[in-house]
């Protein structure tokens, strides 16, 4: 039963946040500035993961094929696909939902506990409108960059670690262009755009109605970060079940 | 003028309001008084529609507020002006940019226009010169003030203030009163104030309204208060017997009831 209530007020509060922007510009500057804070903010901890787990993962298959008659090539093609298609949006997700999860829920927590939303209801703002809206689709529009950065970053970490291994770069750059399949990268995007949407969703929902004190926004950020994660994963799953 | 007629609020099965009726007049400053926990806070909030009452009605010069939609409560709440206990400031924002909030949301002023009226609403709360500060780096009673001038920017006609007086000093909390009461007076706003500062109630309160257990127990102004024959309000307001012998003081003369009964 407390599934259906969570799950009716999250619905609520999705539906309350379309409505008529009180003042446009007030509004974009808000979008602008989500934007800014959760792709640009989470820049460089995306950025130096995707680095490592590409060149991890170019390191673990050359260890692992080194000793079988697979050609050096397929290193640079197996990081290309494994960055691509799992590990660049799965694991951006994960962090960003650990990044801007727990930040989302705890500013928004902090706003309710402290009276700020409430003053914006006062005001004539509507607070679902200009506070979880601007967030949703920041997250929305930033992320897939994010994700084709995070990937594209990936593949030189991989380059970098092959290198170092001794595999030549131009059979990593062959291994990269052998069977690229385009649609790998739709299956990024569409994983890219509904984990921005779960991470930002959760997390706006959690921080939105968070009641009691400080103790409490703890918490709120702790269950954003554990819901939108165990979502992140779930619907990695559904989306590699229904696209490939 | 606010009329609340049997206003009724209950959380699950506790009843928090038990059907308050009272209604406020432009240009006095109204007090909502109780002890903690007789329903101030949610009146307030009852009032402005942050919460919805369970029955009972709240009008606004005349309209059903408490009837309307969404969209409708947005055009009265654009008269309304809302000091909240703690200030409810925005922590990313200046203090300049707190109090042009509303002017940037609301209204198609000119920047340079926009800027003399957030100066000039700092300037009446004495706060010149804070412009560029946030407000982690003020004190409590000058995010109080900042509060009233956001509060004041859009020229309210409504003016709610939630405990205005909590965690300040004695002489801030007079200079605090002392404005709420001046700029009611000035702009002629309906001042509701919940409050359980003595100070304020005996310096400000033009109209007071009691609050016990979710009823109204008592209405007057101050001076009435001097020769209440309510017990309950006698022995909430002169608490101590510091303010016992200061009212026998004032008044000369000994409680018609028996205090501390």
């Amino acid at each position: 039963m407390k599934f259906f209530y969570h799950f009716g007020r999250y619905v609520l509060m999705m539906r309350d946040m379309f409505s008529i922007p009180e003042n446009y510009r007030m509004y974009s500057k808000e979008l602008f500035r989500q934007m800014n804070g959760i792709g640009i903010g989470s820049l460089i901890i995306v950025g130096v993961i995707s680095l490592f787990v590409g060149a991890v993962t170019a390191l673990q298959f050359s260890y692992q094929l080194g000793s079988t008659f697979f050609p050096e090539y397929m290193i640079g093609f197996i990081v290309r696909d494994t960055m691509i298609i799992e590990l660049a949006p799965t694991l951006s997700g994960l962090v960003l939902a650990g990044k801007v999860g727990s930040n989302v829920a705890g500013e928004l927590g902090t706003m309710r506990i402290s009276e700020q939303i409430d003053a914006l209801e006062i005001m004539g703002v509507n607070p679902q409108g200009y506070l979880v809206m601007p967030k949703i689709l920041g997250a929305i529009f930033i992320v897939p960059p994010l994700i084709v950065l995070s990937a594209m970053l990936g593949i030189f970490g991989g380059y970098l670690a092959a290198e170092n291994y001794g595999i030549s770069p131009a059979n990593y750059q062959k291994g990269l262009l052998y069977l690229f399949d385009p649609f790998n990268v739709v299956i990024m995007t569409v994983k890219s755009v509904i984990f921005a949407f779960l991470i930002a969703s959760v997390a706006c929902y959690q921080g939105f109605f968070v009641k009691g004190g400080a103790l409490d926004i703890g918490k709120a950020s702790t269950r954003a970060v554990v819901f939108s994660s165990i979502l992140v994963i779930f619907f990695d799953y559904i989306v590699a079940l229904v696209m490939t | 003028m606010i009329e609340v007629k049997d206003l009724k609020k209950s959380f699950e099965d506790k009843a928090i309001l038990k059907g308050i009726s009272t209604y406020f007049e432009p240009g006095k400053t109204n007090l909502v008084i109780g002890t903690s926990g007789s329903g101030k806070t949610v009146f307030v909030k009852c009032l402005v529609g942050l919460l919805q009452p369970t029955s009972g009605s709240v009008f606004y010069d005349g309209i059903e507020f408490t009837a309307l939609s969404n969209r409708e409560k947005k055009q009265i709440r654009t008269k309304i002006g809302m000091l909240f206990q703690g200030s409810a400031l925005f922590d990313s924002m200046t203090v300049e940019e707190n109090v042009m909030f509303p002017l940037n949301m609301f209204t198609n002023l000119t920047a340079k226009e926009k800027l003399n009226r957030v100066n000039f609403c700092l300037e009446r709360v004495n706060l010149v010169g804070a412009n560029k500060k946030f407000p982690g780096e003020i004190s409590g009673g000058m995010m109080k003030r900042v509060g009233i001038a956001r509060a004041i920017v859009l020229n309210p006609k409504y003016l709610f203030c939630d405990e205005p007086n909590s965690g300040l000093d004695p002489q801030t909390s007079l200079r605090i009163d002392d404005l709420l009461s001046d700029i009611t007076h000035e702009y002629q706003m309906i001042t509701i104030i919940n409050t359980h500062d003595m100070n304020s109630v005996m310096g400000m309160g033009e109209k007071v309204v009691f609050l016990h257990q979710g009823y109204k127990e008592w209405e007057g102004s101050s001076q009435e208060i001097l020769h209440t024959d309510n017990e309950l309000l006698y022995n909430f307001i002169f608490a101590s017997e510091f303010l016992k012998q200061l009212r026998k003081g004032i008044t000369n003369s000994t409680p018609l009831i028996k205090p501390d009964k």
